[in-house]
């Protein structure tokens, strides 16, 4: 090395947005590879979940417009309730990567760096959203093969190409949303035990709400809640995409209030994101 | 040229202030320590120079960049390691480093070029594939040195360095940083509150609850002690200390079961001691003024006694 600077002399006073965004979010994504403990509890559970509830509410259950043969059995209703389900949990535990890097001293190597600090938001999230929207796919292809080993009823799926083109950008926007979201409670709390405060709270009321798990009821509060959870629009879009028997789904939110309100969701919890990052002086305290 | 310049620094966590007027120089190709208990604002100063944290009051100036107004400019011309580790563990160490070089801006050829130089420079070449979480510590800190240097920095800032090192570690540390000052005339401001680092510094800066209040070489420091160093150790300080103040009008400083004595011709008084007070006593060293004499002459402490603030 000499004594003059080879190196910064080339480059500008800035570092390039998508090279910083792009290692930060290669880091994500590698890191979750290397952990099998996060693979199983962002799979593991929802899987169980989806077979154990969808056995035992099976009889109890009735969709709304669906009678006789043609019926929804439980584990078809619920089977983008579990896709979001997995979303949410992956965004959940990047969103507690982000309180142990900060905790670690990782993201103080970061800021000090010249990266424009929207790369820090981006990196963060999209490979978050990265990870959420392949297991979230990985599960909807191979759920419907559970049939075969007798743990689910033969399922009656839309799986032209168009239908599941149409789910991947949903789940896209769904996990950028939620990922985004994370992301905004994490940066303003700062232990790992105050998360799950805010997941149970939050998060997974949001899920329960979101008509993942159960369509409506007849409470008027409940209903409320429900049509103002965004949530429900990314449930019901990708619900759409998936069912056959458009006649069944006639109570939910068109298909354009649904892309609206959860690209909009995602767009907004995304530009706080970054806003919040920018603004904050003391990110490293 | 100066490559750090501080004027009338001034920081406050809400009531508390951390930084109080503070001002210093530090020169291109110079090593310069920054001594004080835990607490004393070193890392604020830290953190504000490496631009985590917003100037309040006062300017800084890092390798010729204003910190306030031109933040990216400075973040380019500095390498900073901190006190928690920013290695990720479950990346290798050329992965740490290639993650590195992104957030600065290189890839491709160059980059790759300037990971084996700086694995070459700090010695790590051979643990390339190896996972940081599996190095040792002292392996570690070089690894997370190496980082730093990536992108040619002119300013390191470097935050307890040897925090967690074995004494073989640390020493080795400290040859590899005085040898990049020395090929490469890489400015170098590090904190610390062991002597023998701050022995090993071309200059130092005394801080103590927020205020810097010396500054000069370690032989400068140390001539601020005059003449002779006693230390005496006792189980009646209370007393001993009396007793001297009387027959001796000695200045004695109490720290603990210890008591210190600072005076010219020290080895006449020790002599003194010894006889007029045998038995009261359980050692009696007489010795040069160490810059832990001069951390207690200034503040009146010991060096270690801020470390459970």
């Amino acid at each position: 090395m000499t004594a003059s600077n080879p190196v910064s002399e080339e480059t500008t006073s800035r570092s390039p947005l998508w090279l910083a965004t792009w290692t930060l979010a290669v880091r994500e994504v590698v890191r979750f590879l290397r952990q099998r403990s996060r693979l199983i509890g962002a799979i593991g559970q929802p899987v169980v979940f989806w077979i154990l509830f969808g056995a035992g509410l099976q009889g109890s259950f009735a969709m709304p417009g669906s009678e006789g043969a043609d019926a929804l059995s439980f584990q078809e209703y619920f089977l983008p309730g579990v896709a979001v389900l997995i979303v949410l949990f992956t965004s959940i535990f990047s969103s507690i990567s982000i309180i142990q890097d900060r905790n670690e001293g990782f993201m103080q190597g970061v800021l000090v760096a010249p990266v424009p600090r929207s790369a820090i938001v981006l990196g963060k999230v999209l490979g978050g959203t990265a990870l959420a929207l392949l297991q979230a796919f990985l599960f909807l292809a191979a759920a419907p093969l559970l049939h075969f080993i007798n743990l689910a009823p033969e399922m009656n799926l839309n799986l032209s190409a168009d239908c599941i083109i149409a789910a991947v950008m949903f789940l896209f926007w769904i996990s950028l949303g939620l990922t985004a979201l994370g992301y905004l409670f994490a940066w303003k709390i700062d232990s790992v035990q105050g998360y799950h405060g805010v997941m149970s709270v939050v998060l997974l009321p949001m899920w329960l709400l979101s008509g993942a798990f159960f369509p409506g009821s007849e409470s008027r509060w409940m209903s409320l809640l429900m049509s103002l959870n965004p949530l429900t629009y990314g449930v019901a879009g990708l619900r759409r995409t998936l069912v056959v028997d458009q006649q069944i789904l006639s109570g939910y939110p068109s298909m354009m209030a649904c892309v609206f309100v959860t690209v909009g969701f995602a767009v907004a919890c995304l530009s706080i994101d970054i806003w919040i990052t920018r603004r904050d002086p003391a990110v490293a305290s | 040229m100066s490559s750090v310049e501080v004027e009338q620094l001034e920081f406050r966590y809400g009531e508390r202030v951390a930084l109080r007027d503070v001002s210093f120089a530090v020169s291109a190709g110079e090593v310069f320590g920054l001594l004080g208990p835990n607490g004393g604002g070193k890392s604020t100063l830290f953190r504000v120079l490496s631009t985590l944290l917003p100037i309040q009051k006062g300017n800084a100036r890092v390798a010729g960049h204003d910190v306030a107004n031109d933040p990216d400019a400075v973040r380019r011309s500095i390498g900073v390691t901190f006190q928690s580790p920013s290695l990720d563990g479950k990346l290798t160490v050329l992965e740490n480093l290639r993650h590195q070089g992104h957030l600065y801006g290189l890839s491709g050829a160059k980059l790759k070029q300037r990971c084996a130089e700086v694995m070459d420079q700090l010695g790590v070449a051979d643990r390339a594939k190896d996972f940081t979480e599996k190095l040792s510590g002292g392996l570690k800190r070089r690894v997370e040195i190496a980082k730093c240097l990536l992108h040619a920095p002119e300013v390191l800032l470097l935050d307890e360095p040897s925090s967690g090192l074995d004494p073989g570690a640390r020493h080795s540390l400290w040859e590899i940083l005085l040898g990049l000052r020395n090929e490469s005339n890489v400015t170098i401001l590090v904190t610390t509150h062991l002597m023998e680092e701050a022995d090993r510094c071309d200059r130092l800066g005394v801080l103590d609850a927020g205020e810097l209040i010396a500054s000069g070489t370690p032989n400068e420091l140390r001539c601020m002690v005059g003449g002779d160093s006693l230390l005496i150790q006792t189980e009646n300080p209370e007393t001993l200390k009396a007793k001297l103040q009387e027959q001796f009008q000695a200045e004695v400083i109490q720290l603990g079961d210890s008591l210190r004595i600072e005076r010219e011709n020290g080895h006449e008084l020790l002599a003194q001691i010894a006889t007029q007070c045998e038995g009261e006593f359980r050692s009696l060293t007489l010795g040069k003024p160490t810059l832990e004499d001069v951390f207690i002459k200034l503040t009146g402490r010991d060096l270690s006694a801020g470390e459970d603030a």
